[in-house]
């Protein structure tokens, strides 16, 4: 199905995308859908943009449902894991 | 009936007069035929789809797809608009039934017409289609495998989408569904909701339901591609559309 799921938040970073150049992001958009290209019906999906810069200027990821609660797990661990100060 | 056809890129004026990007499909004979709009799914105006339309040309048909992410990313790869309008909160109804008209008027307006034209799409366009016969003058219409016709939407997400279950009374044009009886959306409950709703309104439609396949079983580059079902589907379909817009 078609999930028309999507949460997006502002984010604030870079990522490495088109053409191996870096480029700073602004927005995340979040969804659990069908991919483009990994295989499972359905998988996380993540854009890393900055829309600013055209609808090129996107890193995509597209996770199955247990490694994208996996990769949640090590964000907030290495988040925990740095002094509280640097990550305020 | 040959095989030789021509394929291109053109503008038409959709939605709004805004001139969007559609790509053409047409036989090379010289004969009166029908047209078919092809609705693309949500992951885009993409190259699965273009071979769809190509598909309809070699049956017979004058046959063209708007792309529905071209205001927001003109010229961009198909996954990228498709993202860029998701993050955007999706194609707006009003703007579908628009741009789907405009393909409508433009098939209608070649010298090849025979003035009858059929609507079909796949996943979120399945119900793009039959919400386009439902407010347009078409003659023919074909779900695959739309989920959200009936019932309901997730709710608190940008991305929105309602029902068409107080529209299907409108419905203007004969209806073919084709569903996998392993899809959860559409459930083989929902499908039989919708096929009692159309009953009751005395809405001619043809459903067909496939064991062993799920949603999007006509993927052909996706593990979801179910070879018996799509097949059966794909004959379903030319039956249905020599019926309803040979001649």
């Amino acid at each position: 199905m078609c999930t028309y799921a999507t949460v997006r938040t502002a984010i604030d970073g870079s990522a490495k995308g088109p053409g191996s150049s870096w480029f700073h992001v602004t927005d995340g958009t979040v969804y659990f859908d069908h991919p483009v290209h990994a295989l499972p019906e359905h998988t996380l999906n993540i854009d890393f943009a900055d829309p600013a810069r055209g609808p090129g200027a996107r890193v995509a990821v597209e996770l199955t449902a247990a490694s994208a609660r996996g990769l949640v797990a090590a964000i907030e661990a290495a988040l925990e894991s740095a002094p509280a100060e640097l990550t305020a | 009936m040959g095989d030789s056809m021509t394929a291109q890129t053109i503008r038409i004026d959709g939605h709004g007069g805004d001139r969007i990007e559609a790509y053409l499909a047409r036989p090379a004979e010289d004969t009166r035929r029908g047209g078919v709009v092809v609705i693309h799914h949500m992951p885009g105006y993409d190259r699965a789809t273009k071979e769809i339309v190509r598909r309809f040309a070699e049956l017979g048909y004058d046959a063209i797809c708007p792309n529905l992410h071209w205001r927001e990313a003109p010229g961009a790869a198909p996954d990228d608009a498709a993202a860029t309008v998701r993050a955007a909160g999706g194609v707006p109804d009003e703007r579908l039934v628009g741009d789907v008209g405009g393909a409508v008027a433009c098939l209608r307006s070649l010298p090849s017409s025979n003035r009858r034209v059929g609507v079909i799409g796949y996943c979120s366009g399945g119900r793009q289609a039959v919400l386009a016969a439902c407010n347009l003058d078409v003659d023919a219409v074909v779900d695959c495998y739309g989920a959200f016709v009936v019932g309901t939407p997730p709710e608190g997400f940008p991305l929105r989408v309602t029902n068409l279950v107080d529209q299907l009374p409108n419905l203007r044009a004969p209806l073919l569904g084709l569903f996998g009886n392993d899809d959860s959306h559409p459930s083989p409950e929902q499908v039989d909701e919708l096929d009692e709703i159309l009953t009751a309104d005395d809405k001619p439609h043809e459903f067909h339901r496939y064991d062993d396949a799920g949603h999007a079983f006509f993927s052909v580059d996706r593990p979801a591609y179910r070879v018996a079902a799509a097949n059966d589907g794909w004959e379903r379909i030319a039956a249905f559309y020599e019926t309803y817009l040979g001649g």
